[in-house]
């Protein structure tokens, strides 16, 4: 197999990641509306928390696009 | 028939010299980069001054710039406590500079003439400023705590066997810090401006087959700039989301550096 087909391959399988991220990412702002949809009027200072979760779950489908970028346009 | 031309979405990314092309590959040409960087830097200033005349009753401009004031000093506030206060200046800046950056980049203003260049889209620039909120962590840290400051890599309570094991485990992650705070803003921008170019191209080309006669490129071309709409108000949102936690975790990070977990 050529070298540029094998990373074209590779970034792509690299991009399944993100997708990953995006399910964590969903889940982070899922489970804050279950919670504040119970208890509203705790949801109010619980923000900043969902938002840190949602900083670390996104990291890790940045993490997978840095990789894919990585993959395809180094030598 | 009009060819297809081969999308390039790496092109809007190009740092090219404005001017002093005779300097090339110095560290003082100036940049499409900078220039973007000081438009940014004067539409923050005139934000700021137009906002801060100090009436008793806020105009709408006072108003604005008092809710963005207000917000991030919030945010300091609420995780650092009341010695937040002193960090205030570095956390308004870099949120003002990510958040003007990610929007003025998002500007449609490539139909009129200029094509801004979102400055937080290059890692140097977002690395810089993550590198800035780490040496504060750090400097702050030490100044604080001397080598006390180490004691933040072993939780409190846990037993001896656990401290072994998670102390190198929170060492790596404290290392991997201002990687991942200069990697969020950056990979966002760059993300998403590769997808509103691409579909961008996809209008382009969908009209292009519309007019030798497809209608189906029409279709596409609709649908197209439908989605490159809602992906461009998507933009607004991760840029106002990215500028706030770069904010929040710079604020979390000099939490850590100030009071030792």
């Amino acid at each position: 197999m050529e070298l540029a087909s094998a990373q074209v391959i590779g970034a792509g399988l690299a991009a399944i990641g993100v997708g990953a991220a995006a399910a964590g990412v969903g889940y982070v702002f899922g489970s804050f509306l279950q919670g504040a949809l119970r208890n509203p009027s705790a949801a109010g200072g619980q923000t900043a928390t969902m938002y840190i979760g949602f900083a670390a779950a996104e990291l890790l489908g940045l993490m997978a696009f840095a990789v894919a970028m990585i993959i395809l346009y180094a030598r | 028939m009009a060819a297809a031309a081969k999308i390039d979405p790496m092109h809007q990314f190009a740092i090219a010299p404005i001017a002093g092309e005779e300097l090339v590959a110095s560290p003082f040409m100036f940049t499409n980069s900078a220039l973007w960087m000081l438009i940014v830097t004067a539409a923050i200033v005139v934000f700021m001054w137009g906002g801060t005349r100090r009436q008793l009753v806020p105009g709408r401009w006072q108003a604005a710039v008092e809710v963005v004031t207000g917000f991030v000093g919030n945010i300091t506030r609420q995780n650092i406590g009341p010695e937040g206060r002193a960090f205030l200046p570095w956390v308004f800046t870099a949120f003002m500079f990510i958040l003007f950056s990610n929007w003025i980049g998002a500007l449609p203003l490539a139909i009129v003439g200029p094509h801004p260049f979102t400055v937080t889209s290059q890692f140097t620039v977002t690395g810089v400023l993550s590198l800035t909120s780490f040496a504060i962590v750090l400097a702050v840290g030490f100044w604080k705590h001397g080598l006390h400051f180490f004691s933040l890599f072993v939780p409190h309570g846990t037993p001896f066997i656990l401290k072994i094991l998670i102390a190198p485990i929170e060492f790596i992650s404290f290392l991997v810090r201002p990687f991942s705070l200069g990697l969020r803003p950056f990979v966002a921008m760059f993300a998403g401006h590769i997808l509103l170019e691409v579909f961008g191209n996809f209008v382009v080309q969908g009209l292009n087959a519309g007019i030798d006669g497809s209608p189906l490129g029409w279709a596409i071309a609709v649908l197209c700039f439908v989605f490159v709409i809602g992906v461009n108000a998507l933009e607004l949102l991760v840029g106002a989301i990215q500028a706030f936690v770069f904010a929040l975790l710079t604020a979390l990070y000099i939490k850590d550096a100030v009071h030792l977990h």
